[in-house]
């Protein structure tokens, strides 16, 4: 079975799996909450941590992929994808949130060539608050994906144990 | 005609989302019946029969793969066309899906218009 380094001699390098990991967010956005993400104009803006949620990839491929954004940008997803009113969003949120953060997530590994169904995904994790810091085994700097939804920052991340 | 179904998934924001992407592609649904998992689903089906099962794979107690291979000794669901709605898409998995005795395949992300081309055919006029 091949391992994560493997898979990355065979595609390259992990900078090549940006594209497939925005255009896996994208197509999220697009099918299920009929939205359309457009690019940060400020880059220096620094990464929203009101939540976080996050599914693990084990198997051939090992790591984190991260869905981060602002309670009010959370609260709103989750509107857009029930077809709520953004005051009729509760419980559901974190409910939302993970079932986003594991679409992403799936939805990229289905797009790596040679990865097949040796990859399997964790159950959603979902972190609300900002007092936290996270500690993570993968080896590499995490691939970062920023975007605007309806002008708020949403980054996504990618951390490979490799 | 209205049919009835029985939603599998884990999480309970999914299947709002499957029951109104069956909804607005078209389905009259004069019930809908919820479950957690595969165990939960089989239990339902104890007592209800219903026309049309989605199922999730991923998910605790009783994944659906394995729910799909018990359905064929419960009595109310003989007959019953499931259709999978997964993040898993891998050819692997939907000929493992279709061998279990699944009818329809639908990977997450999925909009309305791929819900109705996989769960019309497999109800057979009654919609």
């Amino acid at each position: 079975m091949s391992s994560s380094k493997e898979l990355l001699a065979a595609g390259g390098t992990q900078e090549g799996w940006a594209p497939l990991l925005e255009l896996a967010l994208r197509e999220v956005f697009e099918l299920m909450l009929g939205s359309q993400l457009t690019l940060p104009t400020n880059a220096a803006e620094e990464m929203p941590k009101e939540v976080t949620a996050m599914v693990g990839l084990a198997g051939k491929l090992c790591g984190l992929v991260g869905v981060h954004c602002s309670g009010k940008c959370a609260a709103l997803m989750t509107s857009k994808m029930l077809g709520v009113p953004l005051d009729k969003v509760g419980a559901d949120m974190s409910d939302a949130l993970g079932e986003i953060s594991n679409m992403v997530a799936g939805n990229f590994k289905n797009k790596i060539s040679g990865l097949g169904d040796g990859c399997m995904l964790s159950p959603p994790t979902v972190i609300t608050g900002t007092d936290y810091s996270m500690y993570s085994l993968a080896d590499s700097p995490a691939l970062e994906i920023r975007v605007m939804f309806e002008n708020m920052l949403i980054v996504i991340s990618l951390q490979i144990h490799s | 005609m209205p049919i009835t179904a029985l939603i599998v998934d884990d999480s309970s924001v999914m299947r709002k989302i499957v029951e109104r992407s069956l909804r607005q592609a078209g389905l009259e649904l004069s019930k809908v019946f919820e479950a957690g998992n595969g165990a939960e689903a089989l239990s339902v089906l104890l007592g209800d029969k219903v026309d049309l099962i989605l199922c999730d794979i991923n998910m605790p107690v009783m994944d659906g793969l394995e729910f799909v291979k018990q359905l064929a000794g419960v009595e109310n669901a003989k007959g019953t066309p499931v259709v999978m709605i997964t993040t898993e898409g891998s050819e692997a998995h939907v000929v493992q899906a279709l061998s279990a005795g699944a009818r329809g395949y639908i990977r997450k992300p999925f909009t309305p218009e791929q819900v109705k081309e996989q769960v019309i055919p497999v109800l057979g006029g009654k919609s």
